[in-house]
């Protein structure tokens, strides 16, 4: 969001609805956007590669090997074959092709958690994807600390994220249009609505902190500087089991984050999120295009 | 402003085969040594920060006898296939020594008898392996520290070295054998022992008999098992592959605390 939502230049103006460009995301909040998209997308695959190490969840400090949360293993199922299965407390589901066993590169059915063509790298190496993590880690800590910093100091998170009590008021309305897919085009869509203010704020300042708190109380070098860590998160696979339920909320967000671009405007949203610019349909109609026309001071008059 | 259909069908696409594209050009870059190099770099960056936030002297978690799992994992190698070993094992490690040499002014040849004799500790921590899990134990073992001072340690020395009966492949020109290095700083820590008991028990060959290595600030592979021979030395470019320990060698980390 920008910091003024001002008009750069008219678009050729239709006789009902004109479209303005305004200056919509500053270059601070495209460029972290970008490197945070691409340090996720690291983390999450060469994250996976880490958890297929002992595709498996559990609480508390330590593992308990034979009653775990979640666990991805694979049975003979004869003939060479094997049947992929995911047991969540307790309860065994076959789950072949996707977790548990999937075919490998090769085509052959092989023994792996999560399938490699969501791993990073594609093929089993520990060692490698934990270098792939912690480099990402490191740039996505130093990425998000630059743009806490921004947010803080251009006013971003009270101008444009932060929602006031009238926007909590339009929670009920802004659902009921979610649901009907329905976005602004005009100059509501220059500002994020309660909802989009609600996910981007608790992304930002719950799930990316929750990522990292608990990536760390995985460190026994961390463990030993600050084990309150260890505390907050009841053990070190607590931390673990949270480490990936959070990952699994940012995908969740991720995903319908693509569907509402797509639902919004593809193009529009794309060039917003590159250069900044986005267009809104303006509903008042302006001398060129009604020679009637006759200036109203109040907003939304052309309706 | 709504983009027509055809866009978003051509958006999709062009994603999908990006991401088909972006997989196999992650493999490459995986396997590309200047890449591997690059993504490498952060370890120093995470041992700069490790070091400024964790005191030398700093205590990893301690636990009740309660948390102590009932069982506890062993990994890596549970028998080595040394016929030596194999020997010493037979006889209840009775001939066995340790030997402390490299950068040292006082050589030790210490039996097993000699090392319980030595100032020890006992403690209850957890292991956590570079694969996700975790086990709790007691362990017992000499105190790591001391024994360096009796042994004169020179100035010039940086890391001590771990030499161990096991091997992980089957090279036998010695390229598989198992071994590790830490810093002086985690070398003198209180927590780090020779650890000669699990739980009570004296230790078993699967966790490492006759002593291991705990440095209890670390991942799983630099609690070295099966402790031959620990040299002091100044550089372990020249050891094995160069990067100072078995799996270090094999792609992971040296540093170990993360």
């Amino acid at each position: 969001m920008s910091e003024t939502a001002a008009p750069m230049d008219e678009a050729p103006t239709s006789a009902q609805s004109s479209e303005k460009i305004i200056y919509r995301h500053t270059l601070w909040v495209r460029s972290w956007h970008w490197v945070n998209a691409i340090a996720l997308m690291v983390l999450l695959m060469s994250g996976l590669q880490i958890f297929n190490a002992h595709p498996s969840l559990n609480w508390g400090q330590t593992t308990n090997f034979d009653h775990a949360l979640l666990d991805l293993s694979s049975v003979d199922a004869g003939n060479g074959k094997l049947r992929g299965v995911t047991t969540v407390f307790g309860h065994p589901f076959t789950t072949t092709g996707v977790l548990g066993a999937s075919k490998g590169s090769d085509g052959q059915y092989q023994d792996v958690g999560f399938p490699h063509w969501v791993t990073l790298p594609g093929f089993r190496d520990l060692g490698t994807g934990r270098r792939w993590h912690f480099f990402f880690a490191w740039m996505f800590v130093l990425n998000g600390a630059l743009f806490i910093a921004y947010t803080l100091w251009s006013r971003h998170l009270k101008k444009d994220l932060w929602p006031s009590v009238a926007d909590l008021k339009t929670i009920p309305a802004s659902i009921w249009e979610h649901v009907q897919l329905k976005h602004p085009e005009d100059e509501a869509a220059a500002r994020y609505n309660v909802l989009q203010k609600l996910a981007y704020l608790s992304v930002l300042y719950g799930l990316l902190p929750l990522m990292l708190l608990t990536g760390l109380t995985m460190s026994p070098g961390m463990d030993a500087a600050f084990p309150g860590l260890l505390w907050v998160f009841g053990g070190r696979q607590s931390a673990r089991t949270i480490h990936f339920l959070s990952a699994s909320g940012i995908v969740i967000f991720f995903l319908i984050h693509i569907f509402e671009v797509f639902a919004a405007g593809f193009f529009n949203e794309m060039r917003s999120i590159i250069t900044g610019r986005f267009a809104i349909k303006t509903h008042t109609p302006t001398p060129a295009a009604d020679p009637e026309f006759c200036p109203v001071p109040s907003q939304g008059a052309g309706e | 402003m709504n983009a027509p259909v055809i866009n978003r069908r051509l958006a999709a696409g062009l994603l999908a085969s990006a991401g088909a594209a972006a997989l196999t050009g992650c493999d490459k870059l995986s396997e590309n040594a200047s890449v591997q190099k690059v993504i490498g770099s952060a370890e120093q960056l995470t041992i700069a920060s490790q070091r400024l936030i964790l005191s030398p002297g700093q205590f990893a978690p301690e636990y009740k006898e309660s948390d102590i799992s009932p069982w506890f994992k062993p990994n890596g190698t549970s028998d080595p296939d040394d016929e030596d070993y194999a020997n010493h094992v037979q006889a209840g490690f009775k001939d066995w020594k340790l030997e402390v040499g490299g950068l040292v002014e006082n050589p030790l040849s210490l039996s097993l008898d000699d090392i319980k004799a030595r100032p020890s500790r006992t403690q209850i921590t957890r292991h956590d392996c570079v694969e996700g899990w975790s086990c709790i134990g007691k362990w017992t073992g000499m105190m790591l520290g001391p024994m360096l001072k009796e042994a004169k340690v020179k100035p010039e020395a940086k890391y001590i070295l771990f030499r161990c009966a096991d091997s992980l492949g089957d090279a036998d020109d010695g390229s598989d054998d198992y071994y590790e290095s830490i810093s002086m700083v985690d070398a003198y820590h209180p927590q780090t022992l020779l650890a000669y008991a699990l739980n009570g028990k004296p230790l078993e060959v699967a966790h490492g008999a006759p002593i291991r290595l705990r440095a209890e600030r670390y991942l799983g592979y630099k609690q070295a098992k099966y402790v031959m021979k620990i040299e002091a030395i100044d550089s372990f470019a020249h050891i094995h592959g160069g990067h100072g320990g078995y799996w270090e060698d094999r792609g992971y980390d040296w540093y170990g605390g993360i």
